[in-house]
């Protein structure tokens, strides 16, 4: 196998010349400027659809667990749906389908379309662990708000999902770092993040191992900081007294 | 626009995408058995509490579930036409892509499986002269995979929706299938709309298969 070029990242993009200090100057990028907007794409991507997987997601699950059926039928039906689609063919569906068919969303950015292809997939993920984290509270809870007078939205606001969502704060940063492996799926639509960098820098200076192994590193980290942002997140709201909570 | 879905035939079907659902099912069975297989041996490694076998296997597992899926398509696209010499199709490609990639995730459900037996099993194993290989193999492992098998089988159905990522190397599998169909007749969105739905129905149908399943291994334990 040949040496290790790092200097890769030095190089210009249009002229392929070394530059002295590795950024880009006056308007030229170098891939390693390429590089950082690719991570910043990626994680742009990735925050974004965790806000709409997260919102979505909380209120699809909680409406399973209502005594509502339409609720719960309208509930699971959504799950089922974006459960059991490939990511893949949910992105083409937003980009090539649904624009062609409602032609107000034309005008919509192609990052806008890939955030919500990914928030739905997430959301029905998430709807059954805040579902299963509702179910985990012991029914007794609920009468009990019931009885105490509380309206039934009351009761969850102010009852039930406080707890649920602190019981699944451990799935939900594993779906959170799925969300950042899981973006790298907009690369089939041309979106300038980390995987389609790597997919164009590698053709285009044939060093692809090096290039590789820094987006995979850009991946590991990414990924390791959803991790202790979430264990933060995690010991900041444990409730007192559960098994968990000494540490 | 207007949908029209009367270019879908038999013939069309079978000549673009056909060929392709083939490749998506054999990439999902060879990875499947070939990733089980490979996933019980990795858990095995990690559960034998000698480290210079836990450590390799933990770090085989923890560094494959770190990285996108697409990633690892590309990094043996890229390292085995390195590595043999030669030049490997992108469907072969892929088949050692997905064995290789599933086995860490097959391995931890596996580990989780062995896990669930009672410790007694294992010593009742030893207590009647068994050894360590035979008690896995005769006592510890099928109850393992029986108590699993729908974990396993839904880990499947993802493997199977993630065979449509061999998009990355140009692997032909039944996204493509479509793809190729809509361009050649300038219909995409039809063919995009009929993938979904091809895509749905088998994931949903075998969902509801594993449910069932669920239930009845419930029963008899």
């Amino acid at each position: 196998m040949a040496t290790w070029d790092w200097q890769v990242f030095c190089r210009d993009t249009v002229t392929s010349e070394q530059q002295s200090g590795c950024f880009g100057q006056g308007g030229d990028i170098t891939y390693l400027d390429w590089m950082l907007s690719a991570w910043g794409w990626t994680l742009s991507v990735a925050a974004l659809a965790l806000v709409v997987a997260l919102v979505v997601g909380s209120l699809v699950g909680i409406a399973r667990t209502t005594p509502s059926r339409a609720a719960v039928f309208l509930g699971n039906a959504w799950t089922e749906l974006f459960r059991n689609i490939p990511l893949l063919v949910q992105i083409f569906l937003w980009y090539h389908v649904i624009p062609s068919l409602i032609t107000p969303l034309r005008e919509v950015p192609s990052f806008v379309l890939v955030v919500l292809a990914l928030g739905f997939f997430t959301s029905a993920r998430i709807s059954e662990q805040v579902k299963a984290g509702i179910q985990s509270i012991p029914r007794g809870q609920l009468h009990a708000g019931l009885a105490m007078g509380l309206s039934l939205p009351q009761t969850y606001r102010y009852v039930l999902l406080p707890v649920a969502f602190r019981v699944v704060i451990p799935p939900l940063t594993s779906e959170s770092m799925n969300i950042v492996k899981n973006s790298s799926v907009a690369f089939a639509v041309s979106i300038a993040e980390l995987t389609l960098f790597a997919l164009q820098a590698q053709e285009e200076t044939s060093r692809g191992i090096e290039i590789y192994l820094a987006v995979t590193g850009a991946y590991f980290v990414s990924a390791f900081a959803v991790n202790r942002v979430a264990l933060f997140i995690e010991q900041r709201v444990q409730i007192p007294g559960t098994l968990g909570a000494a540490q | 626009m207007t949908l029209d879905f009367t270019f879908l035939t038999w013939q069309l079907l079978s000549s673009y995408v056909l060929k392709g659902l083939i490749f998506s099912i054999q990439l999902t069975l060879v990875a499947m058995i070939g990733g089980i297989a490979l996933g019980t041996v990795i858990a095995l490694m990690r559960l034998s509490g000698k480290p210079w076998l836990a450590a390799p296997a933990a770090a085989y597992v923890n560094t494959l579930r770190s990285i996108p899926l697409v990633m690892v398509i590309l990094w043996f696209f890229l390292l085995i036409p390195l590595i043999t010499g030669k030049p490997l199709g992108a469907e072969w490609s892929a088949v050692i892509t997905f064995t290789v990639f599933e086995a860490a995730y097959y391995s931890e459900i596996m580990r989780a499986g062995i896990q669930s037996v009672p410790r007694g099993q294992v010593h009742a194993g030893y207590a009647v002269g068994m050894s360590y290989g035979q008690t896995m193999q005769l006592i510890v492992l099928p109850q393992a995979f029986r108590n699993m098998l729908p974990v396993l089988l839904t880990q499947t159905i993802i493997l199977f929706q993630d065979t449509s990522l061999v998009y990355a190397i140009g692997a032909y599998d039944l996204l493509k299938g479509f793809e190729v169909a809509g361009k050649n007749f300038n219909r995409p969105v039809e063919t995009y709309l009929v993938a979904t739905l091809v895509y749905f129905v088998i994931c949903f149908s075998l969902s509801m298969l594993v449910r069932r399943l669920q239930k009845r291994i419930q029963i008899i334990r």
